[in-house]
């Protein structure tokens, strides 16, 4: 056990303050008093909201409510500091939060300030300067009137996508102001799909802010927008809402059904947002609060929204500093790329490669008609991205002027990387780079992309050995974050730099692995894969085993295993059987669909959706004596089998932390926030200690604290 | 192809309210460039009827051309206006005169028909940029001789005019400050100044945002007496005190000037017509008499007298300077029309935005007197210059009778 996983001190609040200046309005529409949230700090530490600043912002309304009051202002504006608005409640001490009625006392506070503003006796306004986030929204929806400037980079409501839901009233005002349909977009949609956020346009589009003003004099410009309000010259129009129950229910139907679609239903927060949002009909404002209160109160106690900040802590700040990385300053520079093949996988390398790096990259393969297939590729990609605005013809036409191809590989001679894509087949990608390692300079680095096989034995031929990292990327290559970095037993530090160095460039999350069978994703999923596999060969039907592990990964284990590929995965499976042994599972399923050449356990309707396929059916495993299992003993045996995994993967040293694991299954496989990856799922569910007699993670690190 | 010369006029122009200099001031924690686009984005606003597109040049004055004055302000004022990416812009330094500078040479370009519509202002944060900030005088200067080294203090050049005209006392020099102090508390009265305010949002990290709307420099209700008791800072028992002279500003100006034909064209409203311009210079530590050879060329370009200008915009770096500038002419200390709504002592001198500043002015003072055919604008420059522009008004009766 490393000591990064004991808890902390409970960290100082950076308090954002909120200062008073009165400001004239034009056109004698009197004063405004004109709130700043402001904590400080320059752009890159957002205002945030803890105790001691909604304490603040407190008695910063009761101060104003009293001058209202007396006549001596006219209206209430509230702004941020330059490019940012507030990003919502402070997390940081959460963690720390061991009584339910602390967590409560969260949420009463917020809404007691909030209401203070909703109850001015004079117009209060907001007006969206820059990023606005939970919290932050909802204080702007506590406004009788919104302005927002076209600069905001983005405004959301993301508590879903971390297990929690807004509960400082938007899941009361926003329904209210905009509709359910709308409000859930916001609420479930936007979260649940990769935490997408609001441009500024949205917001004005959606009806959630009154109108947009450009950024260059957007607050003056606010200023004589709410100077006209007052006055009656400017009138603001809202599009009125449904009310009808039948139509309310139907939006909250459909977001009911996203939820379960995105999360099986095992993620706190989302599914009682859509309750919340499903009662804002009818509710009052104190039932609706007190709602809120009550449901922050049980998700702030709960596991899976702990493990949730505790994976959006990986995915923030230890994904940008991988552990066990050497010295950047030993990284060589990379100023040209040589790819190795020229099929799927190196195609969208050399693709990202240019678009990172912009460096020119060398493609080469055995034919012509393959090194065109390949640079045909990239080139289509990029005029894809052209036609559809990403890219301007300027940066079109480097790009593809960046990546060339060639049968011989010449054009290596120059180049500081060298990565091989090729055949996952050891004695094919030795012949590769002892070939390469004739072309190029002595400190060329020669990279693989392998999934599975030895880096130490790949570079066991070559003269320069300590030049060889392996740099395991995951398909869809643009898409997925994550990169394996894998030194070998003789690979120098500066190589191992320059592939941490390399992966940077290329915005991946690093994650250094030693160099064992199938590195980490790989290996976590093949067991899990395999265990899954092996319980459904010995009889348990398929739904029953999906039902068990529903919520692990982002889809069912066979239509994962569809978009995979049967044939990578039975190659997974047979390397991690050959390495290990028996508790990795060979499906005999899977061998006969990959003869059959079968692309899935399924076959696919006309919408994309995955159907039975009777094909598939004929070719299954049919045991002898079918053993079924219930959801509960599924369960236990793969989670159990991973746990089992986990705690070997740590003895070995195959990752620096726990954590690493948890981070890799995040951004290489897609696992969920509110499971933390997978370890505070396996502590959270007593299965490290039932496997491995302990816990990984110690309470309160991804969990409640004890 | 022949050349074809075209009138240049004055559309319109507008002006941040000025703050005072340094950590106290209104826009201590304000962008220096910020004031100048709010400024743009204020004429925009207001003549929807010209394309954006047509602003064919941004022409920006700041004397210290560092930092947020600095990198080529005027094309970073074009592009951060919202102006077109195809709108160039540069940047003036003629010291005091630099939107005085800024408007004669977009004019100048108009004139010849490069150019048919710019912007022209200035930017000074003297605040943030301290005059003299990043200065590397030449050593020759002291080596040879060249100038007094009083010529780079430009208060101790206003303590030279008091040595070269004796006739020209402190006490006019205070007289002359408590009445500019009462006309533009005056003006003020009468909201004539305001419209021609931007308010500017005021960033401040303790504060928090503000939002300036009136000049912070103006002391309404100085008296003779008040001014009499300050120190002279330039020199022991000396003439020039913070009081009579103006102070160390933060502000922007801008305007939009046109060729007629394109005012024409847009329906911009032509508000003045430049008549002739012109800078002279005079011997460095005696600077602020600059604008009277300046006045003289630019009448005499004209073909007009002094007698012919019913309405005098003068800049009041100090008093003195302004009182060298009306007994050289021939007008009274008290004059009324010179300076009706006061000058810089009241409102400020953020060096390189004033010039505009007395045209908008001038401008306005045209449509109330229409019995006036022509005014100017001077002012006096630092290392020795003055500057003239001669306007006509267009509510004349006479106007361009014999153009």
């Amino acid at each position: 056990m490393t000591t990064t996983t004991q808890a902390p001190a409970v960290p100082a609040e950076v308090v954002t303050r909120t200062p008073v200046q009165d400001v004239a309005l034009p056109g004698g529409a009197g004063t405004l008093a004109l709130v700043t949230l402001d904590n400080g700090k320059d752009h890159t530490r957002p205002n945030t909201f803890g105790p001691e600043g909604v304490a603040g912002l407190q008695a910063t309304l009761d101060g104003l409510r009293a001058r209202a009051e007396a006549g001596e202002i006219q209206a209430v504006g509230v702004t941020g500091k330059p490019f940012v608005f507030a990003v919502g409640a402070d997390l940081s001490g959460i963690p720390y939060v061991t009584q339910r009625e602390q967590a409560v006392e969260i949420a009463q506070a917020g809404h007691r300030a909030f209401a203070t503003l909703m109850d001015l006796p004079v117009p209060t306004f907001a007006f969206v300067n820059g990023a606005a986030m939970g919290g932050g929204v909802e204080l702007a929806l506590s406004a009788d009137y919104r302005a927002v400037s076209a600069g905001v980079p983005a405004f959301a409501l993301p508590e879903t996508f971390l297990g929690l839901l807004p509960g400082w009233g938007g899941c009361w005002l926003l329904p209210n102001l905009v509709g359910p349909e709308a409000a859930l977009k916001v609420v479930i949609e936007n979260p649940l799909s990769q935490n997408r956020m609001l441009k500024a346009k949205e917001v004005a589009e959606l009806g959630i802010a009154d109108v947009l003003l450009e950024p260059a004099d957007f607050l003056e410009d606010s200023l004589r927008w709410a100077a006209g309000v007052l006055t009656g010259a400017v009138t603001v129009q809202r599009a009125e809402v449904d009310r009808s129950p039948e139509a309310w229910d139907a939006a909250c139907d459909r977001a009911g059904k996203v939820v379960v679609a995105k999360t099986a239903g095992r993620a706190p927060g989302a599914l009682r947002a859509v309750q919340l949002v499903r009662a804002a009909r009818t509710a009052s404002r104190e039932d609706a609060f007190a709602a809120e209160d009550e449901a922050l109160g049980d998700l702030i106690m709960s596991d899976e929204l702990r493990a949730g900040l505790y994976a959006f802590d990986l995915v923030q700040k230890r994904a940008k500093r991988p552990a066990g990385a050497p010295d950047k300053a030993l990284a060589r520079p990379v100023t040209k790329v040589g790819v190795v093949g020229a099929g799927l996988m190196a195609s969208q390398l050399a693709l990202l490669f240019a678009q990172r790096l912009g460096v020119p990259v060398v493609m080469t393969d055995l034919d012509e008609q393959r090194v065109a297939k390949g640079v045909g590729y990239v080139h289509a990609e990029v005029d894809g991205l052209l036609a559809k605005r990403r890219l301007s013809p300027d940066k079109a036409s480097f790009l593809k002027g960046l990546v060339t191809g060639s049968t011989s590989k010449d054009g290596f001679a120059d180049a500081d990387l060298v990565i091989e894509a090729v055949f996952e087949e050891m004695a094919v990608k030795q012949q590769v780079f002892a070939e390469v390692e004739a072309v190029v300079s002595a400190e060329c680095v020669l990279a693989t992309n392998t999934s599975s096989l030895s880096i130490t034995e790949m570079a066991s031929g070559l003269q320069h050995p300590e030049r060889v990292v392996g740099l395991h990327f995951f398909n869809p290559v643009a898409v997925m974050p994550l990169l394996e970095v894998i030194p070998g037993e003789r690979t120098d530090e500066a190589t191992l730099a320059t592939g941490f160095a390399v992966g940077k460039g290329l915005k991946k999350t690093c994650i250094r692995s030693k160099d064992s069978a199938s590195f980490v994703v790989n290996r976590l999923l093949g067991r899990f894969m395999g265990e899954y596999s092996r319980v459904v060969d010995e009889g348990t039907p398929v739904e029953v085993a999906d039902r068990a592990v529903a919520g692990l990964a982002p889809m069912p284990p066979f239509v994962l295993l569809g978009l995979v590929g049967p044939a990578i995965a039975l190659h997974n499976s047979e390397t991690l059987h050959r390495s290990f042994g028996d508790r990795f599972f060979v499906s005999p399923t899977l061998r006969r669909l990959v003869e059959a050449g079968k692309r899935g356990y399924y076959a696919t309707d006309e919408r994309g959706r995955p159907v039975p396929d009777p094909e598939v059916e004929a070719l299954r495993e049919k045991p002898a004596e079918p053993v079924e299992l219930s959801v509960e003993a599924v369960r236990e045996r793969v989670l159990g089998a991973i746990a089992e995994e986990v705690g070997l993967m740590l003895s070995e040293g195959v990752v620096e932390a726990p954590m690493d694991i948890d981070l890799a299954m995040i951004t290489g496989a897609g696992f969920q926030f509110w499971n933390g990856g997978i370890v505070p799922l396996l502590d959270r569910e007593g299965v490290t200690e039932r496997v491995l007699g302990r816990r990984i993670l110690p309470h309160g690190v991804a969990s409640v604290p004890a | 192809m022949p050349r074809e010369l075209q009138e240049v006029v004055f559309v319109d122009g507008v002006r941040t309210p000025f703050g005072k200099a340094g950590e106290k001031g209104m826009y201590a924690q304000t962008r220096a460039d910020d004031l100048v686009i709010k400024c743009v984005r204020e004429l925009l606003r207001r003549h929807p009827e010209l394309p954006k597109e047509r602003v064919e040049e941004v022409a920006i004055a700041a004397t210290t051309q560092i930092g947020d004055q600095g990198l080529t302000l005027g094309r970073m004022t074009a592009l951060l206006s919202g102006l077109p990416k195809s709108t160039p812009g540069y940047s003036i330094d003629r010291m005091c005169a630099g939107a005085m500078t800024a408007v004669t040479t977009v004019s100048s370009a108009i004139g010849v028909g490069a150019i048919d519509v710019a912007v022209a202002g200035g930017v000074e944060h003297m605040g943030r940029h301290p005059m003299g900030e990043g200065v590397d005088p030449n050593p020759r200067i002291v080596a040879e001789r060249l100038v007094d080294e009083s010529a780079l203090v430009m208060g101790k050049t206003a303590e030279n005019l008091h040595d070269r005209f004796p006739q020209l006392t402190k006490e006019r020099s205070d007289a002359f400050a408590v009445a500019s102090q009462r006309k533009l508390a005056a003006a003020y009265e009468a909201g004539k100044v305001q419209p021609d305010l931007v308010p500017v949002a005021t960033r401040h990290a303790e504060k928090g945002w503000g939002l300036a709307t009136a000049d912070e420099p103006p002391r309404p209700g100085t008296t003779l007496e008040e001014l009499a008791a300050l120190k002279t800072p330039f020199r022991p028992h000396g003439n020039v005190t913070a009081g009579n002279a103006a102070g160390l500003n933060d502000g922007a100006t801008a305007c939009l000037l046109a060729s007629q034909a394109a005012a024409d064209e847009l329906g911009l409203p032509v508000r003045m017509r430049l008549v002739a311009h012109a800078f002279v210079g005079v011997e460095p530590e005696v600077m602020g008499i600059g604008p009277v050879p300046a006045t003289e060329k630019a009448l005499a370009k004209a073909g007009l007298t002094i007698d012919d200008i019913g309405l005098f915009e003068l800049n009041e770096a100090f008093a003195v300077q302004v009182l060298s500038f009306l007994d050289h002419f021939g007008i009274a200390d008290d004059d009324e029309r010179v300076n009706p709504w006061g000058g810089a002592i009241a409102t400020g001198h953020p060096l390189a935005s004033s010039g505009v500043r007395l045209m908008t002015q001038l401008a306005r003072h045209f449509e109330e007197h229409p019995e006036v055919r022509y005014g100017l604008t001077a002012m006096c420059i630092g290392i020795g210059m003055g500057g003239c522009v001669i306007w006509e008004n267009p509510h004349h009766a006479d106007y361009r009778k014999d153009a």
